[in-house]
C-alpha cells in the first residue's frame, strides 16, 4: 500500500510542517516514508508545496506527480493540482481559503474551513493541523494515536505548549463533519 | 537503531561529523546551503571548525590547507560553485591530498536554475580541473546512502590520498527520509606526510604539485594512475536490480535511479523483462557489472537528468556490443516513472 | 676561528634559483633569522605563492605548502584554523597578492586571520618575464605596458598596506625596503614583530617589502637598488600603517 500525498498552499501556512508531521506519522508506523519540499528563490508568501510518500515498500521517486491524496490551502493550488489526482483519490480543501469546488466525480472531495476554525478557536497558524485532522478522519491512513506520537516527536520538548495546541487543532479537524 | 527523518543536506553534514571531519569551509549556494547551516551550528558545539569563506575558490583552498596538515576536511557546493572550485581540486589532486567535496547538482549551464539536475557528470568524472587526474565519485540515491557514502569517501580518500566527491542533486539534498548514523569515528590512518610542523623530529614535509622536469612530473602522474588501477579493481560499486533475466537494462544513478526503478517495476507488472543497473561509484565506473549484463540483455536504456553524459561510459563499458538508447530530462525537470516506462515499452517492441 | 656570519638553521643549504642581484634571497634570510631567533622552525608552516618565489618550499627547512596563484591566504587560513598553536606564514609577490589573490588577501585580513604575510613588491611579474603588475608605477615600461603604464588605459597601482590598514582585522601593516643595510635591519624588525603578533594572537600581520627585479627592469643590481630608492619609495612610502591588536576591546565596534 502506498500513499502519495501532495500538500499545497502559500508559504507561511505551515504546508511543510504539516508534511513533516505526516511523514513522521508514517515513520511511527514503521512505514517507508519520504518528504520533499518545493524550493525556489527565498520569498515569503510565494506558492509552496510538499510531497509526502508513505508506503510498505521502498519509495521510488519522492516527487508526487499523481497524488492519491491532495491537500490544498489556496485557490491556485486547487486549480493547478486537482486534475492530477488519481481516480478514487482524495482532495481535502481548506474552504475558508479556496474559492470554488472540485469539479471531478471520480475523486472524494472534502471541505473544511480550517483557517476559520483556527481563528475561532484561538489557534492562529493551526489551520494546517486542523486540515490534517480532517485528512486522518476521511482517509484513515494513520491512527490518531500515531499522529499524537508524531507531534511529540516533531515538536521539541521545550515547546510542549505548542504540542498541546497541535493536538487540539487535530481534534477539531477530526471532529469536523462536512 | 532509531530512525529519524532528516533532510539529505543535513544528513550529509552529520555524516561528515561522524566520519571524523574536523573542518568545513563553504560558501552559500542553493540547493545545498543547509549543509553550511547545520555544520555552523554543530561544529560550534563539537569543537570543529566552520568557516564561511569569501568565495568558492577560497573555500576549496582552505580545504587544501587543512588537508595538508592531515585533518579530515570537507567543502560543499552546487554546480556553478563546483566550477569555481575546480582549480583548487586540481591542486588537491596534484598534491595527493585527501578531502571530500559535495556537489548538490542544479541545472546549468551558466547560472542555470536551482532545481535538481545531473548535468555535471562529465565534470565530476572526466574534467574537474586541468591535468591528468581522477576523483573518487560516489552517486548515492537515498538519504541513508548519502550517509554511508560520506564515510566511505573519507576513508578511501585517506587511503589513496586523493579527493572524493559525493555527486548528489537538489532532490536528494532537499528531501527527508528515515536515516540512521554510524558511531563517530575516532581513530584514523597515520599521515606521516602531513605539513603540520616537524617539531624537530623529522625532515620537513612539502605539499606541492609543481614539477618543472617533464620526466619527474610524468613519473608522479604515472604513480598516481597506478593507484587508480588499484581502486578500479577494488572499489567499483553498483546495485543490480532484476538484471539476471532482463531483456532491457535501464541504467541510471542517483535520484533518477529511483524513478527508473519505479519504471522497471511498472514494466515487470506488464510482463516486460526489464532490469536496472545503478552505479554507486561513477568513478571508478562499474564496468564489470555492465559487461555481465550485456551477455544476456538485448538493449540498454540510459536515463539521466541531463542531455546524456553517463551514456558514454555505458557504451564504453559494454564496448558498444548492444544498442544503448537514451532518455533524459534536463534544466531541473525530474522525469516521471511513466515517461521512462513509455521508453521501456517502446524499446521492448523494438528489441524483439 | 670565531664564526661571525652563517646561514640561518631554518634556511636550506641549497642553491637558490633567483637571478643575480634579486633581493628575494635577502628577504628569505630575514624570515629564517626570525624563525631561528624565536626557535619556532618545528612549529612553523610556510605557504608559497606562484611567481618567482614559487619554489621557496625548497629553501625553508620548516614544513611547506605550495598554493595556487593568489590562494596562499586561503590555504594559510585552512592551516591556521586547524592548527591554531602553530606559526603560519605566506610569502607572496605583488601579482599573487594584489591581483589574482586580492579577495583572499582582503578577507584573510578582515577576518583578523592570525597569520603572517610577507609581501614582496617589485612592481613586476618576474616569473613570466616582466609584465605589468598591480603595483607597476605609472609610466613604468613593462612587457605589457610597452609605452609605460598609462593609468587611463591600465588603471592605477594599488597601495596594499594603506588599503589593508583600513581593516579592523589587520594588526600590523608595515612597508619596509631592502635596498640599504639600515633598511634591511628595519625590515627584519618588522618581520619579527609580525611573528610575535601571531604568537600573541593579535590578528593579521602584513609586511610589505619593496624589492628589486634587475632582470626585468633592465638595470644592473646597483642601479635597481637606486630605482627602488628614487622611484618606488616616493610612490610607496615606508612606514607603519597600522599597529594594533585586532581583537582588543578598545576599538570595539
Amino acid at each position: 500500500m502506498t500513499h502519495d500525498i501532495l500538500l499545497a498552499g502559500f508559504g507561511g501556512q505551515g504546508i511543510l510542517f504539516a508534511g513533516k508531521i505526516l511523514a513522521y506519522s508514517g515513520l511511527m508506523d514503521d512505514k517507508e516514508v519520504s518528504w520533499l519540499p518545493s524550493y525556489g528563490p527565498e520569498m515569503r508568501g510565494g506558492t509552496c508545496n510538499c510531497s509526502v510518500c508513505i508506503s510498505d515498500d521502498p519509495i521510488g521517486s519522492p516527487l508526487v506527480v499523481e497524488p492519491s491524496i491532495l491537500v490544498v490551502m489556496n485557490t491556485p493550488s486547487l486549480e493547478k493540482f486537482k486534475g492530477s489526482v488519481k481516480s478514487d483519490g482524495f482532495i481535502i480543501v481548506d474552504s475558508s481559503m479556496v474559492d470554488g469546488t472540485v469539479d471531478r466525480t471520480d475523486v472524494k472531495s472534502f471541505y473544511i474551513p480550517a483557517t476559520q476554525l483556527a481563528q475561532d478557536n484561538d489557534l492562529a497558524g493551526g489551520a494546517n493541523i486542523i486540515i490534517l485532522g480532517k485528512l486522518f478522519r476521511e482517509t484513515g491512513i494513520v491512527s490518531a494515536e500515531t499522529f499524537k506520537k508524531a507531534v511529540e516527536k516533531v515538536v521539541p520538548a521545550k515547546k510542549a505548549a505548542l504540542a498541546a495546541n497541535n493536538l487540539k487543532a487535530l481534534q477539531i479537524g477530526i471532529n469536523y463533519e462536512g | 537503531m532509531e530512525r529519524n527523518l532528516m533532510k539529505g543536506n543535513e544528513a550529509l553534514a552529520e555524516a561528515a561529523i561522524r566520519a571524523g571531519c574536523k573542518c568545513f569551509f563553504g560558501y552559500p549556494i542553493t540547493p545545498q546551503t543547509e549543509i553550511s547551516a547545520y555544520l555552523s551550528k554543530r561544529f560550534q558545539k563539537e569543537g570543529g571548525i566552520f568557516l564561511q569563506a569569501e568565495s568558492e575558490i577560497a573555500a576549496i583552498n582552505m580545504v587544501l590547507g587543512a588537508a595538508s596538515t592531515g585533518v579530515r576536511a570537507m567543502t560543499s557546493s552546487s554546480s556553478p560553485g563546483i566550477s569555481l572550485k575546480s582549480e583548487g581540486i586540481s591542486y588537491i589532486a596534484g598534491s595527493d591530498l585527501p578531502c571530500v567535496i559535495i556537489n548538490v547538482q542544479r541545472g546549468g549551464p551558466g547560472l542555470g536554475g536551482i532545481q535538481p539536475s545531473q548535468a555535471d557528470y562529465w565534470q565530476a568524472t572526466k574534467a574537474l580541473g586541468h591535468g591528468d587526474f581522477q576523483l573518487l565519485v560516489y552517486a548515492p540515491c537515498s538519504v541513508q546512502e548519502m550517509v554511508d557514502t560520506v564515510t566511505k569517501a573519507f576513508d578511501l580518500a585517506d587511503e589513496y590520498r586523493m579527493p572524493a566527491m559525493i555527486l548528489a542533486d537538489g532532490l536528494l539534498g532537499q528531501m527527508m527520509e528515515p536515516v540512521t548514523f554510524p558511531e563517530k569515528k575516532e581513530s584514523f590512518k597515520d599521515k606521516p606526510w602531513a605539513a603540520n610542523g616537524h617539531g624537530g623530529k623529522r625532515e620537513h614535509n612539502i605539499i606541492n604539485s609543481l614539477y618543472l622536469q617533464p620526466d619527474v612530473l610524468e613519473n608522479s602522474v604515472k604513480a598516481r594512475f597506478e593507484r587508480y588501477e588499484d581502486i578500479k579493481a577494488k572499489y567499483a560499486e553498483a546495485e543490480m536490480y532484476l538484471t539476471d533475466d532482463a531483456d532491457i537494462i535501464v541504467t541510471a544513478y542517483g535520484a533518477t535511479a529511483r524513478v527508473a526503478k519505479s519504471a522497471v517495476n511498472m514494466a515487470r507488472e506488464q510482463g516486460i523483462k526489464a532490469g536496472l543497473i545503478r552505479p554507486i561509484t561513477l568513478w571508478p565506473f562499474p564496468v564489470k557489472e555492465y559487461q555481465k549484463a550485456a551477455e544476456t540483455a538485448k538493449l540498454f536504456l540510459c536515463t539521466e537528468m541531463s542531455m546524456g553524459q553517463m551514456i558514454d561510459d555505458v557504451k564504453l563499458a559494454i564496448n558498444c556490443s548492444k544498442p544503448v538508447e537514451f532518455y533524459g530530462r534536463t534544466g531541473g525537470v525530474i522525469p516521471k516513472p511513466s515517461e521512462i516506462f513509455e521508453e521501456i515499452k517502446k524499446y521492448n517492441g523494438g528489441a524483439k | 676561528m670565531a664564526v661571525v656570519f652563517e646561514k640561518p638553521k631554518s634556511m636550506a643549504d641549497v642553491t637558490m634559483h633567483y637571478c643575480p642581484g634579486c633581493t628575494h634571497g635577502i628577504i628569505h634570510r630575514l624570515v629564517c633569522e626570525v624563525i631561528d631567533e624565536m626557535g619556532i622552525e618545528g612549529d612553523t608552516i610556510g605557504i608559497c605563492p606562484v611567481g618567482c618565489s614559487v619554489m621557496a618550499y625548497d629553501y625553508f627547512n620548516c614544513d611547506m605548502i605550495e598554493a595556487a596563484h593568489g590562494r596562499a591566504p586561503a590555504v594559510a587560513t585552512g592551516v591556521k584554523r586547524t592548527n591554531p598553536d602553530k606559526f603560519v606564514f605566506t610569502y607572496q609577490g605583488d601579482g599573487d597578492l594584489a591581483a589574482i589573490g586580492t579577495a583572499e588577501t582582503v578577507h584573510a585580513a578582515t577576518r583578523g586571520e592570525n597569520i603572517v604575510v610577507i609581501f614582496v613588491n617589485n612592481t613586476t611579474y618576474g616569473m613570466t618575464g616582466g609584465q605589468m603588475a598591480p603595483t607597476t608605477l605609472p609610466g613604468q615600461v613593462t612587457q605589457t605596458t610597452p609605452y609605460g603604464r598609462d593609468p587611463k588605459l591600465a588603471g592605477y597601482p594599488i597601495r596594499v598596506c594603506e588599503m589593508l590598514a583600513t581593516l579592523r582585522g589587520t594588526a600590523l601593516a608595515q612597508r619596509v625596503a631592502v635596498n640599504t643595510v639600515p633598511r634591511i635591519k628595519e625590515a627584519k624588525k618588522a618581520i619579527r614583530k609580525a611573528f610575535e603578533n601571531q604568537r600573541d594572537k593579535k590578528g593579521f600581520s602584513i609586511v610589505e617589502v619593496l624589492s628589486t627585479c634587475p632582470t626585468n627592469w633592465g638595470l644592473s643590481p646597483v642601479d635597481a637598488l637606486k630605482r627602488l630608492e628614487d622611484d618606488m619609495i616616493p610612490y610607496y612610502p615606508l612606514g607603519v600603517y597600522k599597529d594594533a591588536d585586532a581583537f582588543s576591546e578598545k576599538e570595539g565596534e
